[in-house]
């Protein structure tokens, strides 16, 4: 009964690839299917979505949604738009990638190549960070960030950020730099240099492609986080997930879905962009470990 | 006064003792080879000479400098891995002049001295490339020239042909001894090949399980080794170890083999003193120095011939070695690759034994 000993016409395996192509086809339609309505909802006037078709393409398309939601649209109180919160984020999101991802490259080099008594224990305990669920470090990280004196700021979000961020970034480094040889280590040591200049020389260029796994993950996670920007940066320390929420939530009279939509566009613009940039080396460099021989 | 002195070098990992106790000195220009099977200690000594890996106790002096406790970047070494270490990042010419940058020698004369090194190496051609641009050979050079650039006082080779094919690692053999003989550099190295620790060096230390077994020279060790474990380690094919017992035969001592009290050799001349009557000994002879009777050296003053039949046949081209048999144990000669012999048939064979040495079973040493 063994399959490999069953001999397939050349008519099956094509109606099989038929098939394959047709579920994939589905498949994608359906994963595109919510990004279409939001492009098509964000580009129609007001009037022209009340009518019902959500599926119909726009029939005078504008962008004039997209203009009221960067600039004007009410968030709470003030209408200035989203604007300042997308700078929020960005000014939220690039230290906390950058320095989370650099703070796990070292503790992937220290522990791997300046190994300690006791290092297997202090890499099990920042593994655990990654398993604690946001919600239980909200109250004592609060506590934390009103004795410091960061409460609503940018500046305690990217704290937050990068201490939770840690855990990941480190794992990633550290599996990376495990099958890193040593003998570079000792030779560049020999050599004359130190543990800082080692690390910027030798170690951090040939890390490419875990960096650029660090930075996406890193990158799509602070991004879209919303808990922790609701609870430690209220008003306008917003970061963009936040933004979006109120605006939403605000009602004043109508509730405009296209300034909506094209908010929440501007919202996964950033992530899809890292995406579309960086993509392809986040397989290759998933995949860098577990391949090689 | 010797120019690398390993005083009672000791390490200890765990509760494991890899290192019991090493005392080697080499002199100015020396080629120390360190031979061994894998696992006797002979990296882990390396390293300690490199100060990657910290003695549990004992001293490095380098030129007079006792070297143990500074870091390997000050103890002005180079050393050449196993898997050369290239940096990936970095072109051929900037490996080579890393440790010079991080010397702080300026460019001008980093550029010059790379330019040197690359033209002794003739890998001029390479400099602009990356390693994972090169092959196994050409690494192997470019590492080579990482040490050479530096001018250092010792350089270090940790296994450094193990990972090229034979070929390739006769070829760059042969250029580490010109380059050696070219620049009377101080050198010590590792290998577990033996051919290699034959061929390179001034002076070989074999190891085991983390103690000496015998330092000499090439010579030394090939035709009078200290022990059992040396006699078998080194030389291929291995040296024959041939039972026998120390008889009385007309006034002078006689070795019977294979427990025959009619297979009967003389004494080898490498014994001096007087054996007890019925002693176990091991006779221990070179494959060429059981010959056919034709290609026997003319000089020699102590023969014995015993016809034994012949169980295998092997020629290498060069020569033929033949597998002899004679009451259940068996040795390979070595014979001229034109000899007549095929298997089954009965055989004189010659007997050196000017060449022979002679082993105590119970302790295991020479006996002299």
């Amino acid at each position: 009964m063994s399959a490999a000993n069953e001999t397939i016409s050349a008519g099956s395996a094509r109606t099989a690839r038929y098939f394959i192509y047709a579920a994939l086809i589905i498949l994608a339609v359906v994963y595109l299917l919510p990004l279409y309505v939001m492009l098509t909802t964000s580009l129609k006037p007001l009037d022209e979505i009340r009518g019902g078709d959500m599926l119909a393409l726009p029939r005078e398309p504008s962008i004039a949604a997209w203009v009221r939601a960067w600039g004007e649209a009410c968030i709470g109180v003030s209408c200035v738009g989203i604007k300042g919160y997308f700078w929020n984020s960005i000014k939220m999101v690039v230290p906390a990638v950058i320095i989370s991802t650099l703070l796990g490259a070292l503790n992937g080099y220290v522990l791997t190549k300046w190994r300690f008594p006791g290092h297997k224990i202090v890499f099990g305990m920042m593994l655990f960070a990654c398993f604690i669920p946001f919600q239980a470090v909200l109250i004592p990280m609060a506590r934390l960030l009103g004795l410091m004196g960061l409460s609503n700021s940018t500046t305690g979000l990217v704290m937050v950020h990068v201490i939770y961020g840690l855990g990941f970034t480190t794992l990633f480094f550290r599996n990376y730099y495990e099958a890193f040889p040593d003998e570079l280590v000792k030779a560049a040591m020999i050599d004359g240099a130190g543990f800082f200049r080692i690390f910027w020389r030798i170690l951090l260029p040939s890390s490419g492609p875990i960096i650029v796994v660090t930075i996406i993950y890193q990158f799509t996670n602070i991004w879209n986080d919303f808990l922790f920007g609701v609870s430690f940066a209220g008003g306008e320390a917003s970061p963009m997930t936040v933004a979006l929420n109120n605006l939403v939530s605000s009602s004043t009279g109508v509730k405009e879905y296209n300034v909506d939509m094209a908010a929440a566009v501007f919202a996964a613009l950033p992530t899809l962009f890292v995406y579309i940039v960086a993509g392809r080396y986040f397989v290759r460099g998933l995949m860098a470990g577990a391949v090689k021989g | 006064m010797s120019f690398l002195e390993i005083k009672d070098i000791r390490k200890k990992i765990g509760n494991v003792e890899i290192l019991k106790g090493i005392n080697i000195d080499l002199e100015k220009g020396g080629f120390l080879v360190l031979v061994g099977p894998s696992g006797c200690g002979k990296s882990t000594l390396l390293n300690a000479i490199a100060g990657l890996l910290p003695p549990s106790s004992g001293d490095i002096v380098i030129d007079g400098q006792v070297v143990t406790d500074l870091h390997p970047s000050k103890r002005d070494i180079a050393m050449v891995f196993q898997s050369y270490a290239l940096y990936p990042n970095m072109t051929v010419e900037e490996n080579i002049a890393f440790a010079l940058e991080m010397r702080g020698v300026d460019k001008a004369a980093r550029e010059a001295a790379v330019k040197q090194v690359a033209k002794t190496l003739q890998i001029e051609h390479l400099l602009k490339r990356r390693p994972s641009q090169l092959s196994g050979g050409q690494r192997q050079r470019v590492a080579m020239g990482r040490a050479l650039v530096r001018q250092p006082r010792v350089f270090l080779f940790d296994e450094p042909l193990s990972n090229l094919d034979a070929k390739l690692r006769v070829e760059v053999r042969a250029e580490i001894k010109a380059l050696h003989q070219n620049t009377h550099a101080t050198i010590v190295y590792v290998t577990h090949d033996q051919i290699e620790a034959m061929t390179l060096a001034t002076k070989i230390v074999v190891l085991k399980e983390g103690t000496v077994q015998q330092v000499g020279t090439p010579s030394e060790i090939y035709n009078r080794p200290a022990n059992l474990f040396v006699a078998d380690f080194m030389g291929s094919p291995a040296m024959n170890m041939l039972k026998g017992r120390v008889v009385s035969s007309g006034g002078a001592q006689a070795i019977a083999l294979f427990g025959n009290e009619n297979v009967k050799v003389a004494m080898p001349p490498s014994v001096t003193k007087s054996l007890a009557d019925g002693k176990e000994i091991i006779l221990g002879l070179r494959p060429e120095a059981i010959t056919d009777t034709g290609l026997l050296d003319p000089q020699v003053r102590s023969v014995a011939q015993i016809v034994a039949d012949v169980s295998m046949v092997e020629p290498t081209g060069s020569d033929t070695f033949v597998t002899g048999k004679l009451d259940g144990a068996s040795f390979t000669a070595r014979t001229r690759a034109d000899v007549h012999v095929s298997v089954g048939q009965k055989f004189p064979f010659a007997f050196n034994l000017d060449k022979a040495v002679v082993f105590d079973p119970e302790t295991t040493g020479r006996i002299d």
